[in-house]
């Protein structure tokens, strides 16, 4: 018994404190895991804030995202040019959405919307294998894969590019969703569409622009997880990570989800390094699954999302 | 009374007719408001009194027939573009929103005041800090007119109902309204809600001069507020005057009381 609880609360903090090196790099590499969940749990975020909507196709969307800009270097456009198209393909494909799916939906109930997007999630998966083809496809962007040493840290140059874009990305959607007016105007949107359009905001003005952005974090996603791992179908699976990073932080709140990520992505990193053996391996595929069920039991609104009250 | 002299009606409706598919809702209804003026718009269950309403806000189009709002047509605007004429509303089935507490609710009515760079209100300085304090400041004014000092804090949708068409009626103001439309300010209140409601509405009336244009089932009410009746039934206007002229109409008693057949 007492070897089992040596095991499992003492041997683990000995063995960090043995080797420090070793120690950072386990947490480099969660904090970088842990930007890409929060990453994408910032596109289902920012839909979630301006329609009260789960955007099932979130992680679609980053596939998508993937695939154009994949389908488009491949077709030998430089990649700035290739980025900037891929932007206006997203931007247009939030135009599409608003136009053909949100703006029939108004004024009904979220499950409808919510049902909508997993219509939507269905489409452009077909849509995307249709028009880029199903095969799995490396991303090269021109950031090399390989590591250099500091300290004796090991640092990948491609998840450190990676980590500082999605910082500074999430940092100005933080700071752009945090200001009092803009902010106001999300949740009057989030709470009741009709309300919204009475006291003149632009319904449809409000979708389009948190849809283009949400597109544009999904192109980041993309790139950033596309390079790792290859542009492939597993690609829209991430999103499914991404639910518990939004349980954790809350919903409606930007803060929460990069807080929400980080948390998972290095708690699964130390659980597995450290922990993993003790249950043989594999904490990584549950660590955060667990971790949001407890939440929902203790604290179902998240970090910091908003408690939702109901007049009874 | 005296009133800026008014150059010509705040509303015109021409003719206006709303359908759904085959139903007419509002069938060639033509009425005005005037400046300054109260105006009630009453009528039976399904007199079409909101959906006209409804057209007048930009959630319908007439399919025909025009809307004017002070001299220019407006008949194909969208709602936020007819809110940003100075058209403030409040709904049948309060229209809240309910996560926000009462404070945010009604500083949500000044946002089409509200101008600035988001970096600047990012941080909450300079120019972004004075504009957010200057519009708290007017909110405030209106949180003591309407005398709901003590709920400001609390969360919308905790809030008896009565309260909350209170609340309704303070966002609309908060965006300085030339003309206010009202959807049954005073449905499922009790008298003396009832009574403090007609007090707010008349003390807007004459202290902002605001134009109002009400609906309102509550036939004593209409009578001691309004300037003038217009009495829908069955999409089509029946009567329209003074209030006591309104009373004695014979359409109009027919329409409440029914007619005999013989």
């Amino acid at each position: 018994m007492s070897d089992l609880l040596y095991m499992v609360l003492v041997a683990p903090f000995k063995d960090m404190a043995g080797a420090p090196a070793f120690l950072v790099e386990v947490l480099i590499g969660g904090v970088f895991a842990g930007l890409m969940y929060s990453l994408v749990a910032l596109g289902f975020v920012l839909i979630y804030k301006a329609s009260g909507v789960f955007n099932f196709a979130q992680g679609v969307m980053v596939l998508f995202a993937a695939l154009t800009l994949v389908g488009l270097l491949e077709r030998g456009a430089p990649v700035v040019v290739a980025l900037a198209l891929t932007v206006a393909v997203m931007v247009g494909l939030a135009y599409a959405i608003e136009r053909v799916v949100l703006r029939p939906l108004v004024n009904q109930p979220q499950i409808i919307l919510f049902m909508a997007t997993i219509g939507l999630n269905f489409f452009l998966e077909g849509f995307g294998e249709m028009a880029w083809g199903a095969n799995v496809k490396k991303l090269d962007i021109g950031i090399p894969d390989r590591s250099f040493i500091v300290r004796g840290v090991q640092i990948n140059e491609l998840e450190l590019t990676a980590a500082v874009t999605a910082a500074v990305l999430v940092t100005l959607l933080a700071l752009f969703f945090q200001t009092t007016r803009i902010g106001r105007a999300l949740r009057a949107v989030a709470d009741d569409h009709e309300a919204a359009l009475s006291i003149g905001i632009p319904l449809k003005t409000i979708w389009v622009v948190v849809w283009s952005v949400a597109g544009v974090v999904a192109i980041v996603a993309g790139l950033m997880w596309g390079a790792k791992s290859g542009v492939q179908f597993s690609l829209s699976l991430i999103a499914l990570k991404a639910l518990p990073v939004l349980i954790l932080g809350g919903f409606e709140s930007v803060p929460g989800a990069i807080v929400g990520g980080l948390i998972i992505g290095v708690g699964e990193k130390l659980g597995e390094v450290y922990w993993g053996p003790l249950v043989g391996g594999a904490i990584e595929n549950w660590f955060a699954y667990v971790l949001a069920l407890a939440f929902l039991l203790v604290r179902p609104q998240g970090l910091f999302g908003e408690k939702i009250i109901e007049r009874v | 009374m005296s009133y800026p002299a008014p150059a010509g009606p705040v509303l015109e409706v021409n003719g206006v007719s709303v359908r759904f598919g085959a139903l007419i809702a509002v069938n060639q209804v033509s009425l005005s408001v005037a400046r300054g003026q109260i105006v009630a718009i009453i009528g039976p269950n399904g007199a079409g009194k909101t959906t006209l309403l409804n057209a007048v806000s930009g959630f319908y189009h007439p399919y025909e027939g025009r809307i004017a709002f002070e001299g220019k047509d407006r008949t194909r605007l969208q709602p936020p573009d007819v809110a940003a004429l100075g058209i403030a509303r409040t709904f049948q089935n309060v229209a809240l929103f309910k996560g926000m507490s009462v404070l945010d609710n009604i500083m949500t009515g000044r946002l089409l005041k509200m101008r600035g760079s988001f970096l600047l209100e990012a941080l909450y300085w300079g120019p972004a800090k004075r504009q957010e304090l200057e519009h708290r400041a007017f909110v405030e004014r209106i949180i003591d007119f309407l005398e709901i000092q003590a709920i400001r804090k609390t969360p919308a949708g905790r809030l008896p109902y009565g309260l909350q068409k209170r609340v309704e009626l303070a966002r609309a103001l908060a965006a300085e309204p030339k003309l206010l439309l009202l959807d049954e300010p005073m449905a499922g209140m009790n008298v003396e809600e009832k009574e403090d409601m007609c007090r707010f509405i008349l003390d807007v009336n004459h202290e902002f001069g605001t134009t109002i244009a009400l609906i309102e089932h509550d036939m004593g009410v209409v009578m001691d507020i309004s300037d003038r009746v217009v009495v829908l039934d069955y999409g089509r206007k029946i009567a329209d005057g003074p209030p006591a002229e309104v009373r004695k109409d014979q359409a109009v008693r027919d329409a409440y009381l029914g007619v005999a057949h013989e």
